[in-house]
């Protein structure tokens, strides 16, 4: 077990950490001087015989010093993360030459669409996987979410991914990996008894390996045996 | 117009001079009497507590040794716990329900219908309530809603277990959560209980509005008061927003429409949006009452005014405004558009600066006092150090970015519980402590109580403090069995770990729980103002009679005139006529 | 007030009672109806997103909704609202008759509004307009049935609650209930009725008109 986030294999996954190290740090001094304070305050300020306390009503000066500094403590704080958030999240600032993937969530089951080799979804060469999402490394990767009855979310905690998929949406989710692997997918939304184990993996190869594992797969989509060579990452 | 010139009271003031000739039903059952009232709500919510916590040593049982058969726990029964091993159903079930029932039955009756109840006519210096019989009734309506709430547990199937948020359609569709009558009941508990907390809310404003004492102008008023009055319009204005949707989430469950099924027409989200709508101002309504306990005893216990009253009478308005911009933080990660996600986050950083304002304001109020440690003042202090945790553990999942790993994690567990149990129930136990001579007319043991503060505090931390690296490693909340994934197969010991100290802190309330009851029969009597305090309720005799004041009583200055230079004591009540003025004549009563 | 008058006692040292200048009862409705506010912008609000989610489900107001029926329907409730005014203002001058027959006219009115939605309720039930998934093929999907019924449905039911008010505020005032004096009852009465009346015009608006 490690002090921290597992360990971050994404792009966007180091801002993440780095916004959280920022906070983490901010609120830790916050916490050292108002927790200070309040220590010191019960051992000075405790019961002595025949002491009267001083009836201070307010200070006006100091009321107002402690409400500015928050104000902008907390706004640079939300300016910051906005363009962190923004980065990750929005449909406009995605990469454009991301691979298309399609993800469909139901109880208790993700199943991936890959696009065949034509390169587009929703089209007769397409194939999918079960639990399993298979992307290449340093390539950005664009999923649609979708979820076929309650409200799943699509959670890789290696790459810093969480996102909703609800029932009637398309939700777009971009990522991109730095490091092959197999890392972890699971449902972070109660979605019924099986919500436990709604979990995968996410293999993330070499974009060599990737080719081999995606012509391999495609092939045994249309039915042909698969004359290639297995793939060394699985 | 000449005929509202006197308030209209519909009963008086307690007349010593005729015996209370009410009979017992009227008198301890079916009473008007704002003291029973909050009685009655005092031990419908703490049998709720216990109920909520057992709840909570279920689940932690099952997350500190995952499968493992429960000693005992067979005669749970074969659809919950067959031979003790505890089956998923049944574990969503608990989850749900300890949500449910700590904020809805426990948390939020202990510290609005408790103590709005019994504080708010005394510290004003009213009778009673505005309408009695409708206070009556906001009890009963609870009561019959509690009922339907715990009967849950014994329909076909099980209660509801779609979380205490109940997002749809997991919440509609039988077919998807596995539960039929149980989801149907937990929706139509909550709109009757909404009715109760309405009428509640709807007394609470009109008797501090109208029924104050003269002298009692708003800014005068006790700091409990003002946090119950503010919440109080919070209630007003949310709890019929939570009824509407529970209104179309019953008609989706039971009437066949789909306003929350996208097969419909429906929009899943629409559930999210009006469910927090509701559910932040709640969050509020869960922990404003406190601040206004903790600012009451920090006050008494410092024999010090409270540091920056108008501010803090600011501070808790404008939180109470701020909830209300704020819901969308619950659904970062909803698919809500992410620019809707970006002004959320602004509103709810913003929130961060009248609650530090609060907390800067108490510790004010402690600066140059003379602390007395007595065991409201260690529950209050525990309340600002427990609180601020919360405060900053909200920073966290506030920024839209950092909420992406710890959204649904056992972060946000750590969270709501620094805040409900570190700050809300700190408060609870605070309050309960310090109005107990008052509502009891007796004395609790005051080292037992130490020992419980010790404990509670120790444990509290060893319990929820973990949960918040739980959640940075990842573990998600609402997990059955979480050893289900590989990476999180090394958190058991933890989780072990954070077992046993539940189990240590569920204990460590029985204490408590023994001294109250004991107490409460055999504990030192209690004389009008043992705490040396100044709001009204001190200056009547302990506990209160019928109708509170013998008759009206007239108010010269604000609360916390603590060690005034006016007075040889170091506190000075609201009442005490000012040495330079003559005494007024008797006030009148209407009688 | 005699004793005041008196001169005898003071009755307020320093300065007078707080408070609104408002008795409880009449306080009190107004915070209730606050809620009430809330209650219905909730409703109005889900149908506002509900209904810009599924634009093409609901057809012009007009293809289905008997426009004119409901708005003759809406002048009705107002004119209730009227008569309410009337018997208000009836009891104020101590006409006891007045207002014994001008809260007889609101119980009237209520009732006929209520009879002429379930009658138009009656009329889009036959034609197939229901509030559920099998809901009205040709000029609507199910989302429009279930939002119409439930908004005016709401509405309904208040105006029920009103009626039976008003029934047992008339029964009291027949029996000599209320006075110049001790009117708290039927002002917080009126205050309800015009409140469900306000709501009507607004659910009348977005649900029919637009």
């Amino acid at each position: 077990m490690d002090w921290g986030f597992p360990e971050n294999v994404s792009t966007f996954g180091a801002d993440i950490d780095a916004a959280y190290g920022a906070i983490f740090y901010a609120t830790a001094l916050m916490f050292v001087i108002v927790q200070g304070l309040l220590v010191y305050c019960i051992i000075r300020f405790r019961r002595r015989e025949g002491r009267k306390a001083v009836p201070i009503h307010g200070n006006t000066r100091l009321e107002i010093l402690w409400t500015v500094v928050p104000f902008f403590g907390v706004m640079f704080i939300a300016y910051t993360s906005a363009s962190v958030w923004l980065d990750i999240k929005s449909p406009d600032r995605m990469p454009e030459d991301a691979m298309e993937l399609s993800v469909t969530a139901q109880q208790f089951e993700w199943s991936v669409t890959y696009p065949g080799a034509d390169g587009q979804l929703a089209t007769a060469d397409d194939y999918s996987t079960r639990n399993e999402l298979h992307i290449p490394v340093d390539r950005a990767v664009r999923l649609t979410l979708h979820a076929q009855d309650v409200i799943h979310s699509f959670y890789l905690p290696e790459l810093r991914v969480k996102q909703d998929a609800v029932p009637g949406m398309e939700i777009p989710v971009w990522l991109q990996a730095t490091a092959t692997g197999e890392y972890t997918l699971g449902c972070a939304e109660l979605c019924g008894l099986g919500h436990y184990r709604m979990r995968g993996t996410v293999n993330v190869y070499s974009q060599q390996e990737f080719d081999t594992w995606a012509a391999e797969e495609a092939a045994i989509a249309s039915g042909a045996p698969a004359s290639l060579p297995p793939v060394a990452a699985r | 117009m000449s005929t509202v010139a006197l308030p209209e009271y519909v009963h008086h003031y307690h007349d010593p001079a005729h015996a209370d000739d009410r009979s017992f039903v009227r008198k301890y059952i079916f009473s008007t009497d704002h003291k029973i009232i909050g009685i009655q709500f005092l031990f419908m919510s703490l049998t709720f507590l216990l109920i909520g916590g057992l709840l909570a040593m279920l689940i932690r049982w099952q997350l500190g040794w995952p499968g493992r058969p429960l000693p005992g726990g067979a005669v749970l029964g074969e659809t919950r716990m067959p031979g003790g091993i505890m089956l998923p159903e049944f574990y969503n079930s608990l989850m749900t329900m300890h949500g449910t029932i700590m904020i809805f039955f426990a948390v939020m009756p202990l510290l609005v219908g408790v103590f709005a109840n019994y504080l708010i006519p005394l510290q004003v210096g009213a009778p009673d309530m505005a309408f009695p019989r409708l206070n009556m009734a906001s009890f009963w309506l609870a009561v019959v809603s509690g009922i339907l709430m715990f009967a849950g547990f014994f329909v076909e199937a099980g209660h509801a277990a779609a979380g205490w948020t109940s997002y749809a359609p997991l919440s509609v569709v039988p077919e998807y959560s596995g539960v039929y009558n149980g989801q149907v009941l937990w929706t139509v508990s909550l709109i009757i209980l909404g009715f109760s907390s309405l009428a509640g809310a709807v007394n609470y404003i009109t008797t501090i509005i109208n029924m104050r004492a003269p002298g009692m102008t708003l800014l005068r008023l006790p700091l409990p008061t003002w946090a119950l009055f503010i919440t109080s319009i919070l209630i007003l204005l949310a709890i019929p927003v939570l009824t509407g949707a529970l209104i179309l989430l019953l008609f989706d469950q039971v009437l066949g429409t789909g306003f929350f099924i996208p097969e419909m027409g429906g929009e899943p989200l629409l559930w999210q949006h009006m469910f927090w709508y509701f559910g932040h101002p709640e969050v509020y309504i869960l922990i404003l009452p406190s601040f206004g306990f903790v600012s009451e005893i920090i006050a008494n216990g410092a024999r010090k005014p409270v540091f920056g009253y108008t501010a803090m009478v600011l501070a808790l308005a404008a939180i109470a405004f701020l909830g209300w911009i704020v819901w969308g933080h619950h659904m970062f990660q909803s698919g809500m558009n992410p620019m809707l996600g970006v002004g959320f986050m602004a509103t709810t950083m913003v929130i961060a600066v009248p609650t530090a304002i609060k907390v800067f304001n108490w510790i004010g109020t402690l600066w140059q006092g003379n602390l007395h440690f007595h065991s409201p003042m260690l529950y209050s202090l525990a309340f600002v150090s427990m609180f601020v945790i919360g405060g900053f553990s909200g920073v966290f999942l506030a920024s839209t970015p950092v909420d992406i790993p710890l959204h649904d994690t056992y972060f946000v567990v750590a969270h709501i519980h620094y805040v409900l149990f570190g700050g809300s129930l700190f408060g609870i136990f605070a309050a309960l402590t310090y109005w107990f001579p008052k509502m009891f007319g007796r004395t609790m043991n005051e080292r037992i109580n130490k020992i419980h503060f010790a404990l509670t505090f120790v444990f509290f931390n060893l319990t929820f403090f973990p949960m918040h690296e739980l959640g940075v490693n990842g573990m998600l909340r609402r997990v059955y069995d979480y050893t289900q994934y590989a990476l999180f197969q090394d958190l058991v010991d933890l989780n072990r770990f954070i077992s046993l100290s539940a189990f240590a802190l569920f204990a460590s309330q029985l204490i408590y729980a023994a001294n109250y009851i004991w107490s409460l029969g055999r504990g030192a009597r209690a004389s009008a103002n043992p705490w040396r305090a100044n709001s009204l309720e001190w200056t009547v005799p302990s506990p209160p009679p019928h109708g509170n004041f013998d008759s009206m009583p007239v108010v010269y200055r604000g609360p916390y005139e603590y060690s005034s230079p006016e007075s040889e004591e170091d506190y000075l009540p609201q009442d005490a006529p000012p040495a330079e003025a003559p005494r007024p004549e008797p006030a009148p009563t209407f009688a | 007030m005699s004793q005041a008058a008196a001169g005898a006692i003071t009755l307020y040292p320093r300065r007078p009672m707080p408070g609104m200048g408002v008795y409880n009862l009449k306080l009190g409705m107004w915070v209730f109806l606050l809620s009430e506010v809330m209650f219905f912008s909730s409703l109005i609000g889900a149908y506002i997103i509900l209904r810009f989610a599924n634009l093409d489900a609901y057809a012009q107001p007009g293809a289905v909704l008997n426009v004119p029926l409901t708005a003759f329907n809406t002048f009705v409730l107002i004119c209730s609202s009227v008569t309410m005014v009337k018997g208000f203002a009836a009891l104020q001058t101590g006409d006891q008759r007045g207002t014994r027959l001008w809260l007889l006219a609101t119980v009237f009115l209520g009732a006929f509004f209520l009879s002429v939605q379930g009658i138009e309720y009656y009329q889009l039930a036959s034609e197939g307009f229901v509030p559920s998934a099998s809901s009205y093929e040709a000029e609507g999907a199910a989302i429009y049935g279930m939002t119409f019924y439930t908004l005016t449905g709401f509405h309904g039911a208040h105006v029920t609650i009103g009626v039976l008010a008003l029934i047992f505020t008339s029964v009291k005032a027949f029996r000599g209930g209320y006075t110049p004096t001790k009117l708290g009852g039927v002002e917080i009465m009126g205050l309800y009725w015009h409140f469900v009346d306000l709501v009507w015009i607004i659910l009348f608006t977005i649900v029919y008109l637009i």
